[in-house]
């Protein structure tokens, strides 16, 4: 896997690989060099943590889609065993930017669905940068009934810029086709848990979202729309992602004061792009402690509880 | 697509209410390019006399075109937009909205209630395209979730007339998250067995075409509307081609499968009726 890195992470990757440069060219008798070394990474992890407790809106938001942060298929690797894709919308297309299928969590077996990126440029095309047709809803929503009739729990992993606009969306009905499944979810008579693992973007996130437990990974985001999209329509050019970004407020954090999302899950030191299989781990625990709290619910409390969730949202005055 | 205020077409006519229009003043019809007499058009309820293009109206308009005379009663006036998030833009969202209130005295970006189409009740919603271009934030769906809620407590159907630039985006995920709320609702009404009759009018698009506008049991839209999830110029952006005559346009939707029917406005009350009628049970 290629690494790259973002502007901020810059000088932690050129002392990290100073640290490397030593590891590998001196022996380790050399005491110097180990101090040396020593003394390097405890300046890289107090930098680490400078830079990371001080991060702006919109580095967040490039956090969110670091291109080595791990996307669904990865956490479904790190997380869950036997897991069997499932393809197809049974109506027209197989769409990659969306992926689903059976899988168990520990002996649980769950229903998984989740957006998903391409890592090199060939993947990027044909997962469509995570941006999904009609057909990758209409999947997901043939996947959902499916979970339903066998009684087993939804986990979503949201993680895309949006739905895709464009002439094959729109021709294709991309909007019913995320209303549909923002109506169906809040129906489902099995547990729906939804992680927010890196870009929440607009209705074609939430129509992965709509669930009785919202989880957000620390450094992912959410937002009705991207910052740059907000700059330009905003301000007409789209150099003021910064502003927008900050003045959207998207961080994991927001949506917890806000009660959008009701956990945010750690990541390792630096971002899960640091250390997908802790990140997996990390998520693992989350999701297996809120499975079996939901487990616990009646189908009557888990539609209550999804309901009331989403009927409440919303910040208005009565005058 | 979101809205933004922009420079008002010129013959636009949305939002300016009948009496502001000059007397003996002239409009362009957008369509067919014929000057034609504002009064004339007015009383072809502001469908344009040699073309049919059907001119954008605001909500009271709509109203006063679809309910019996004087049978209209108003909910939830009383909720006001909130600033959860302190925005700013180029103005203050606060400024905005005073400013709306004071200067227009305008609320909502939608008024709802219920009243009678030729004699059957029903909860209505009908969208003000000149408040912060119709978005929906969270006053707007709390109102339709209201509203849906009441049509089950009574018993009778919802119509809701949608003219939208989508989602609020002064009111960031508070926005976006009203369309679960609006569909959740609506899954309640479906449940119930009472009819949502969803009508699209110039424009309808983003966040609203993609929730509760493309869930009704029956969608209705008025010629030549505008009905898209991604706006063109988003899409232009995107793909860097230009888009094929008439894409997202009532007519393109019906030919795709997406819609009903379209009906034209001097049909519109006479059609509405006649569908509830027919769902009652
Ligand atoms: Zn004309």
């Amino acid at each position: 896997m290629m690494v790259t890195y973002l502007d901020f992470e810059r000088p932690i990757a050129e002392l990290e690989k100073k640290v490397e440069e030593l590891k590998h060219t001196t022996s380790t008798r050399n005491v110097d060099i180990r101090s040396e070394t020593k003394k390097i990474e405890t300046k890289i992890k107090k930098m680490q943590k400078d830079i990371y407790t001080t991060l702006t809106p919109l580095q967040r938001v490039q956090l969110s889609r670091h291109a080595s942060r791990p996307y669904t298929l990865d956490y479904i690797e790190n997380i869950f065993t036997d897991f069997q894709e499932l393809c197809g919308d049974r109506k027209y297309n197989n769409d990659p930017a969306i992926v689903g299928g059976l899988a168990r969590l520990g002996n649980e077996t769950v229903m998984i669905v989740g957006n998903q990126k391409g890592r090199t440029t060939t993947e990027k095309l044909h997962r469509n940068f995570g941006m999904a047709h009609p057909e990758g809803y209409r999947k997901a929503h043939r996947l959902y009934e499916l979970a339903e009739r066998f009684k087993k729990p939804i986990i979503t992993f949201i993680d895309t810029p949006g739905a895709y606009p464009g002439i094959s969306s729109e021709e294709r009905g991309i909007a019913e086709a995320i209303a549909t499944n923002l109506q169906r979810m809040i129906e489902l008579k099995v547990p729906v848990i939804a992680v927010v693992i890196g870009e929440g973007g607009s209705g074609g996130a939430l129509a992965l979202g709509v669930s009785n437990r919202v989880l957000m990974l620390e450094y992912s985001t959410y937002s009705v729309i991207s910052p740059e999209a907000c700059s330009s329509i905003l301000f007409r050019d789209a150099s003021k992602s910064d502003y927008a970004a900050e003045v959207l407020k998207v961080t994991s954090k927001d949506m917890l004061k806000f009660g959008i999302v009701d956990e945010i899950v750690p990541e390792p030191e630096g971002g899960a792009h640091k250390d997908h299989k802790v990140a997996g781990k990390l998520l693992k625990k989350a999701l297996a402690k809120n499975l079996e709290e939901l487990k616990k619910y009646s189908i009557a409390e888990l539609l209550e509880n999804r309901y009331d969730k989403f009927r409440k949202i919303g910040s208005f005055k009565q005058s | 697509m979101f809205w933004i205020k922009r420079e008002r077409r010129k013959f636009n006519s949305a939002g300016k209410a009948k009496s502001t229009i000059p007397e003996g003043s002239w409009k362009k019809c957008p369509t067919c390019n014929q000057i034609i007499f504002s009064e004339e058009i007015q009383r072809n309820l502001m469908v344009c006399p040699k073309c049919e293009h059907h001119f954008r109206i605001n909500a009271t308009e709509r109203m006063e075109l679809i309910v019996d005379e004087g049978t209209f009663v108003e909910s939830y006036a009383e909720l006001e937009t909130d600033d959860p998030l302190n925005f700013k833009d180029i103005k203050k969202y606060k400024d905005r909205l005073k400013k709306l209130k004071e200067e227009k005295n305008k609320y909502s970006a939608i008024i709802v209630g219920e009243g009678k189409i030729n004699n059957r009740r029903a909860k209505l919603g009908f969208f003000e395209f000149s408040f912060m271009g119709g978005s929906m934030g969270s006053v707007v769906g709390e109102k339709i979730a209201s509203i849906v809620e009441d049509a089950i407590e009574d018993s009778i159907g919802v119509v809701i007339f949608s003219s939208s630039g989508g989602a609020r985006m002064q009111e960031g995920i508070f926005s976006l998250m009203q369309m679960a709320k609006t569909s959740a609702a609506l899954s309640k009404l479906k449940k119930c067995g009472l009819p949502f009759i969803s009508v699209l009018t110039d424009p309808t698009t983003g966040g609203v075409t993609a929730s509760f506008a493309m869930l009704g049991d029956i969608i209705v839209a008025e010629p030549c509307a505008l009905i898209c999830f991604a706006g063109p110029r988003v899409i232009e952006q995107t793909i860097r081609q230009t888009l094929p005559d008439g894409f997202q346009r009532a007519e393109y939707l019906l030919e795709h499968g997406m819609i009903d029917m379209i009906v034209h406005r001097n049909k519109l009350k006479e059609t509405i009726s006649k569908l509830l009628n027919m769902l009652k049970n």
